[in-house]
């Protein structure tokens, strides 16, 4: 199977990512999309390392340790980002990214 | 290819599906299909990882919070139409522009043979070697965005 | 001994920090002390220097402190060179220094505490630099000293500086100096470009092999000559010497007179390989120096401020000491600032003795008769006065003698002119002698009451150079009088390098004999002359006319010179004030301004502060940017 084949199949997650990102205005599922995203690039991180480790180098593996350092930030991400979105929805009574406009003034 | 299109589909299904909560269920799927290209790229440790990380934690508090706020239904006011096309096309010209970028990238196709990186031990040896110091730091990290959760989250 | 050359700089710089760091609590006394003995100190320390530099086969000695600056292949040590020529110098400087310093303890007795103490330390900054002038070991060093006693000279002549005019002399004195420096400057730069280095004996070893009449050494000689005119007080840029009579007088005396102003010469003098390689440069240099010479001594036959006088007699010797140099008689020139140096240092003090009892009259008009009482001065003045005309005996004779016979040996006009203006000095110093001294009192009562002579601080310190300015001409007795010339030995290892390119014109002992007693005889004519018209000077009033009247305004040259530069400069300047910058400038910066306001007016509507938008706007971006960088 060719890497070209887990390279399109990440460029096609994240665009749905971007698209979700674009279309949607509920903030909880924009946060989705993001996480989506994060994942296509996790996967194509992870189709280089085993294509170098055919290739034979040795530190290969340093590839797959970027995606742990990957989700350990993601997972920090969330615990912050959905603490704001906790806040915002307290505050507005809504997840709508639009009220956020007020970043205006 | 199967669980291609099972991760393609799903992440489709967040995007498109009115209802926040179908989304996350979505989202998991698509996360198990993802898991699921990681065993077959011999990432088993990145899998299981993958899974305990984002399917049981990550996504349940998504969910959580869902119920938390009754988001259940569908309250998300319509958007303009002609913003959403707007974004479904710049999104399918991103793929476009990408796909066409890379098209010509020439790769060697990867083998069938299992190499054992992905195993625990082979990255553990590397992450308390050369890779210490960020481990540590990562811990900081997270000890930041703990503290910066419950200080946003605190009612004040 | 040597090695502790950093001393004689060191010890005036000493006390410039005492002074001008203390000014607030010192007393008089211990800043006057603190002053004079630090110069005392320093010349200690060159007296002993200069024994040893003066034995026998001593070659120079560079004493390197520390590397100043240091880019690719250009060195630029902090060095000090100990030579025949720098010693002499040193010996000149922190002498007459000492002196002035003693005399201006109490000259400006009568100053606030504090500016008393800003005085010194003024005084003793400058000699500082004009040692790190004379020691320098490269040119750069050099333009250190020469920046640092430009800056003096400009605080002191502006010392009393709630006086606009005196401000503006000061500013003209800084300004035409400047003008100077940039040729002085741009030497300097020029010299660095053709021979990458600034250091005296490898500059000279690397012009020698240019040759004679090389451009390179001939624009370089001309720059530096530039220079040597801003300082020097030379055509054109002369006119700040008589105005910076607005200092104090012993700053007059030291700065503007004995030593300062002769670091034009003392740069040729160092430089006289190059000049000497580059004759039509050489032959600039005379002209100029000759020119200068009469000129200044026309002017003075008819000044009325004993200062002015003075002043424009200094601008005269300058201009025999640049023509000395350009005929190539480097000792002779070196020797006329050492006598000079003595003499006019003697004048100013004299005068400044003279102003303090008059209490601050400076017009010669109002004076008269002052021999009956101030005897002191009336006899050191005269001494100078002597020594200055020429008279055989004292140390002007034979200088000028020396420098009058190496022109005639070069070019016999040079001689001739020189000879005119040898006379008009005569003249113009013995009428100020017998207007001043002699004759009836014409100022007013109270004045003639407050006569008196000066204290021992002022006299002592008159007597001093007065025997120096009789005796000081015995070091350099020409051997056609039987003598034996000293200070021309002394110097030959410093003009040896150029030697071998000089052109040597030997007189006999007969023409030398004839030339002295001509100009000897002319003299003391023109002595007799001054005797005989000033000797019961009355104040007629009228108002001069013809030639008078020009040469009382200086030939006009001020107006001319307000007229030639200084109004199109304004004129020029307003131009630019009302044209250039307000409507060019002014109005493309507000146009700017504007633009870029409506400008960002438009942009702010951009910024709907809709978060959608803006990732919108990113992923837009993101596409373009890809299709740029990836497939075009």
């Amino acid at each position: 199977m060719p890497v070209q084949y887990y390279i399109f199949l990440s460029i096609a997650l994240f665009c749905i990512g971007v698209m979700g990102v674009l279309m949607r205005r509920n903030a909880i599922i924009i946060f989705m999309c993001i996480e989506l995203m994060l994942n296509a690039v996790n996967l194509l991180l992870v189709a280089f390392s085993k294509m170098w480790a055919d290739a034979g180098k040795v530190d290969a593996g340093s590839a797959q340790l970027f995606v742990f350092f990957i989700m350990v930030v993601a997972a920090a991400e969330v615990a912050v980002g959905l603490a704001i979105i906790t806040m915002v929805y307290r505050n507005t009574h809504s997840v709508d990214i639009n009220i956020l406009n007020r970043l205006k003034n | 290819m199967v669980l291609s299109l099972v991760a393609l589909v799903s992440a489709l299904g967040v995007v498109l599906s009115k209802n926040p909560v179908s989304s996350v269920l979505c989202l998991i799927v698509t996360f198990f299909a993802i898991a699921g290209h990681y065993i077959m790229l011999n990432a088993q440790f990145l899998a299981v990882v993958h899974i305990i990380v984002y399917a049981g934690a990550i996504m349940v508090l998504f969910l959580y919070v869902m119920m938390l706020m009754n988001l259940d239904a569908d309250i998300e006011p319509q958007k303009r139409n002609w913003l959403k096309y707007a974004g479904a096309v710049s999104g399918g010209a991103l793929l476009v522009v990408l796909v066409a970028a890379l098209r010509d990238a020439s790769v060697p196709a990867l083998s069938e043979s299992s190499v054992e990186i992905g195993l625990i031990h082979n990255l553990g040896k590397l992450l308390f070697t050369q890779y210490v110091v960020p481990f540590e730091i990562s811990s900081i990290l997270f000890l930041s965005a703990m503290v910066g959760a419950v200080v946003i989250g605190k009612k004040d | 001994m040597i090695n502790l050359v950093w001393l004689v700089p060191f010890l005036p710089l000493l006390g410039f920090l005492v002074n001008g760091l203390g000014r607030r609590f010192l007393s008089k006394s211990l800043v006057g002390f603190v002053g004079s003995s630090t110069v005392l100190a320093a010349f200690v320390v060159s007296l002993m220097i200069f024994f040893q530099v003066k034995a026998e086969g001593f070659t120079a000695q560079v004493v390197n402190l520390f590397d100043f600056i240091s880019v690719g292949s250009l060195h630029i040590p902090f060095a000090f060179q100990v030579d025949q020529l720098s010693a002499l110098f040193l010996l000149i400087i922190t002498g007459v220094g000492t002196l002035i310093h003693i005399y201006s303890t109490s000259y400006m007795h009568d100053e606030s505490n504090e500016s008393f103490a800003r005085y010194f330390a003024y005084l003793n900054l400058f000699v500082f630099s004009m040692l790190i002038l004379v020691l320098g070991a490269n040119y750069v060093m050099m333009f250190i000293g020469w920046e640092g006693v430009g800056l003096c000279s400009y605080l002191l002549i502006g010392f009393w500086f709630k006086n606009t005019s005196y401000n503006n002399a000061a500013k003209k004195a800084f300004i035409m100096n400047r003008i100077g420096d940039l040729g002085f400057l741009l030497g300097i730069l020029f010299m660095i470009m053709q021979f990458g280095t600034v250091t005296f004996p490898e500059v000279f070893a690397k012009a020698a092999p240019l040759g004679m009449n090389s451009p390179v050494l001939g624009a370089i000689a001309m720059l530096l000559f530039i220079g040597a005119m801003g300082k020097s007080a030379q055509i054109p840029l002369y006119t700040w010497l008589p105005d910076a009579m607005a200092g104090p007088t012993p700053v007059s005396a030291l700065i503007h007179a004995a030593t300062m102003v002769t670091a034009g010469i003392y740069m040729i003098a160092r430089s006289n390989v190059i000049y000497t390689l580059a004759p039509c440069i050489q032959s600039v240099v005379a002209i100029i120096g000759l020119a200068t010479a009469v000129f200044a001594a026309s002017i003075a036959l008819k000044q009325n401020d004993i200062k002015k006088v003075l002043a424009y007699s200094t601008v005269s010797q300058l201009g025999y000491m640049f023509l000395a140099l350009g005929v190539g008689a480097y000792g002779a020139a070196v020797f006329h600032v050492m006598t000079h140096a003595f003499f006019k240092a003697l004048l100013f003090l004299g005068s400044g003795s003279v102003i303090h009892a008059m209490g601050g009259e400076q017009d010669i008009r109002k004076m008269g008769g002052l021999r009956k009482y101030m005897p002191a001065t009336n006899w050191t003045f005269l001494i100078g006065c002597i020594a200055i005309a020429g008279i055989p005996g004292f140390s002007g004779f034979f200088s000028k003698d020396e420098i009058l016979a190496s022109a005639f040996g070069v070019n016999i006009s040079y001689y001739v002119i020189g000879l005119i203006g040898a006379l008009m000095t005569a003249f113009y110093m013995f009428r100020l002698y017998f207007i001043t001294f002699t004759g009836q009192f014409r100022g007013t009562h109270e004045q003639e009451h407050h006569l008196h002579e000066s204290p021992a601080a002022m006299t002592v310190p008159l007597i001093v150079l007065a025997i120096l300015s009789v005796v000081g001409g015995y070091v350099g007795i020409p051997e056609a009088l039987g003598g034996h010339n000293q200070l021309g030995e002394y110097l030959a290892p410093i003009f040896a390098p150029s030697a071998p390119f000089a052109a040597v014109h030997h007189l006999s002992h007969n023409t030398e004999w004839l030339l002295m007693g001509l100009s000897s005889v002319l003299v003391i004519v023109m002595i007799g002359l001054a005797w005989q018209k000033f000797k019961n000077y009355q104040d007629s009033g009228a108002g001069a006319t013809g030639l008078a009247k020009v040469l009382e305004n200086k030939w006009y040259i001020d107006e001319l010179y307000d007229a030639v530069i200084v109004k199109p400069l304004y004129e020029l300047s307003r131009f630019f004030r009302d044209t250039v910058e307000k409507a060019g400038i002014d109005r493309l910066v507000n146009g700017v301004g504007r633009g870029v306001k409506w400008g960002s007016q438009q942009l702010r509507l951009v910024q709907t502060g809709n978060v959608g938008f803006y990732i919108f706007a990113m992923v837009i971006s993101m596409i373009v940017l890809i299709v740029i960088g990836f497939l075009l």
